[in-house]
């Protein structure tokens, strides 16, 4: 299928035998993490020095003690703690996974955070990106190291109902990936404002000369096999 | 069987499964399902409903919606349990020495590069101390003498806590890139590793030899000797792994020339785990201990020297069995 083509999802096979398709996610998404993760970071230490100002010598000591742990467990502590996302991640929708699809712990955390130093180097993150763009999963140099991915967190889909609508059966013959589009569209077309829905209903139209959203509608409601409740 | 039929059989079945992963996640106080089947139970009728509705082309937003709740179910199933303690006690216990054993031919090129150019140095400095200026700038040699004045008690000087922990970042930027550098010189053949074992033992070997001359030993050999251990050690485990790696760039044997560094890479990931936490620990004493002066020096060369011993032991007598059962 060509969306397969498409996507950038990298699949796992399961011992129970289906494949989990995971939504890797590409180097821009991150870099937006990255930097709300940054402005976190940094706005704590300017708190910090602020207070440590206040607080003379011994608190320089304690801030820049601070600033150390910070910015090297930051991610760690994050990652492992809370489903693999720093708040930077979660804003995006992001989430650090092993490869094998299991949560990623503290060894592959570790990994991934302390290479960042290497990531970073020429000097913006070229390492990484390089790596990010070249490697089959979008990992940047830690990822390799850590076997870690990073994703997109899957949603819960949204899904509009068929019940407001009698089923009729299909006048036209179709194949099982015409009759799912079918289908899809007709959950999709309750959540969809009217005239994009018509909008969509009408690419059909070449096939039939009713392409009618509610026609539509009926034809995925007697497809999934409901039945007529009058 | 079509979709309805499928949803309506099953629902129930969903709706505890989900009540599992909520309960699970602990994102909301929920109690475990108290009734329907077991958690592994239900995971597996999930993928097999999952399969069904690839199979059956079910629409889009129902196996979207299985997809993500065999992926939670997943991640709960699978998860590594093994405790982090239990994991770095048996990486020091076990697996970092019997890492060693096993790159012990890599580790003794390295000492040779390393230590070996080291003390030839030194020895050619004591004989004809002008040999110093071939290796470093007269400024340079300058700077090294006036940290480690006996007369200005630079070293000596009683810093603030403030500036040990800013030393601490530093000799761990510096020592850290050090290591890393010399263990990624190893992907150009060994010859980068190489360079840099016999670099850092030319002017280690120099300076230490230059300074003692000066009549500096007061003051340079204490501040060394707490973490000469740790750091010196760690420099040898860096080339090592990069000389490993540098011989299955030049003869990878039957593997593809990047397969074999990937397998070397990954053979050695424990030392260089290790080695970074050496050159952690390196910063940490050189920034708190190295630098205080209330210590006699006699009582500085004391700890010193167990470190040493310490870690000969701890090299020697850790890891055997490991090692003896890799190998059959």
């Amino acid at each position: 299928m060509s969306d397969r083509l498409l996507d950038t999802t990298y699949d796992i096979a399961t011992p129970e035998g289906v494949e989990l398709r995971l939504p890797v996610a590409g180097f821009a998404p991150r870099c937006l993490a990255w930097m709300i993760d940054a402005i976190i970071k940094y706005t704590c230490l300017l708190v910090a020095s602020i207070v440590a100002n206040v607080m003379g010598e011994f608190g320089t000591g304690l801030m820049l003690l601070a600033a150390f742990f910070l910015l090297w467990l930051y991610n760690v502590l994050f990652e492992v703690m809370f489903n693999g996302a720093t708040p930077g991640k979660k804003v995006l929708g992001l989430r650090v996974m092993n490869v094998d699809g299991t949560p990623v712990g503290w060894s592959g955390s570790i990994i991934r955070n302390l290479i960042r130093f290497i990531d970073v180097l020429p000097g913006a993150y070229l390492f990484g990106m390089l790596s990010i763009m070249l490697s089959k999963r979008m990992q940047r140099l830690g990822d390799l190291a850590g076997d870690t991915l990073v994703i997109y967190q899957p949603k819960q889909p949204a899904r509009g109902r068929l019940n407001t609508v009698s089923p009729t059966p299909l006048t036209l013959p179709m194949s099982p990936d015409e009759q799912k589009a079918v289908v899809s569209f007709g959950e999709r077309a309750a959540l969809l404002n009217q005239d994009r829905a018509n909008e969509l209903a009408r690419i059909i139209a070449p096939l039939t000369n009713d392409a009618s959203t509610d026609t539509l509608r009926s034809h995925a409601a007697w497809i999934v096999g409901r039945k007529d409740e009058e | 069987m079509k979709q309805e039929v499928f949803e309506s059989r099953h629902r129930d079945e969903w709706y505890v499964f989900e009540q599992w992963l909520q309960s699970l996640s602990g994102s909301k106080i929920i109690d475990r399902p108290k009734t329907g089947e077991p958690f592994p139970v239900l995971y597996r009728k999930i993928c097999h409903h999952l399969a069904l509705a690839r199979t059956r082309q079910y629409s889009a937003a129902l196996q979207e919606r299985l997809h993500n709740l065999a992926l939670e179910g997943h991640q709960y199933l699978y998860k590594n349990r093994t405790s982090m303690f239990l994991s770095f006690a048996r990486f020091f216990v076990r697996d970092f020495p019997a890492a060693m054993r096993r790159h012990g031919r890599y580790l003794f090129w390295s000492c040779l590069a390393f230590f070996g150019v080291g003390f030839v140095t030194a020895w050619v400095v004591q004989v004809k101390p002008e040999f110093i200026y071939m290796l470093m700038d007269p400024t340079q040699v300058a700077r090294m003498e006036s940290m480690y004045e006996p007369g200005n008690e630079a070293i000596g000087r009683e810093r603030g806590s403030d500036s040990d922990i800013m030393m601490f970042g530093f000799y761990i930027y510096n020592n850290i890139s050090i290591g890393f550098r010399t263990f990624a010189g190893g992907l150009v053949f060994g010859i980068g590793s190489l360079f840099f074992l016999v670099f850092n033992g030319l002017v280690i070997g120099g300076i230490a030899s230059h300074l003692t001359a000066a009549g500096m030993s007061s003051t340079f050999w204490p501040f060394v000797s707490g973490h000469s251990s740790f750091e010196l050690i760690a420099i040898v485990i860096f080339g090592a792994v990069g000389l490993a790696i540098g011989r299955q760039m030049i003869a990878p044997g039957r593997k593809t020339r990047w397969g074999a560094v990937a397998d070397q890479a990954r053979d050695s990931l424990p030392l260089i785990y290790g080695g970074t936490t050496m050159l952690l620990i390196a910063a940490f004493v050189e920034a708190f201990w190295s630098s205080t002066t209330w210590p006699p020096n006699s009582f500085k060369y004391i700890v010193g020297i167990s470190l040493w011993v310490l870690h000969i032991l701890y090299f020697t007598l850790l890891g055997r069995h490991e090692s003896r059962k890799r190998h059959g």
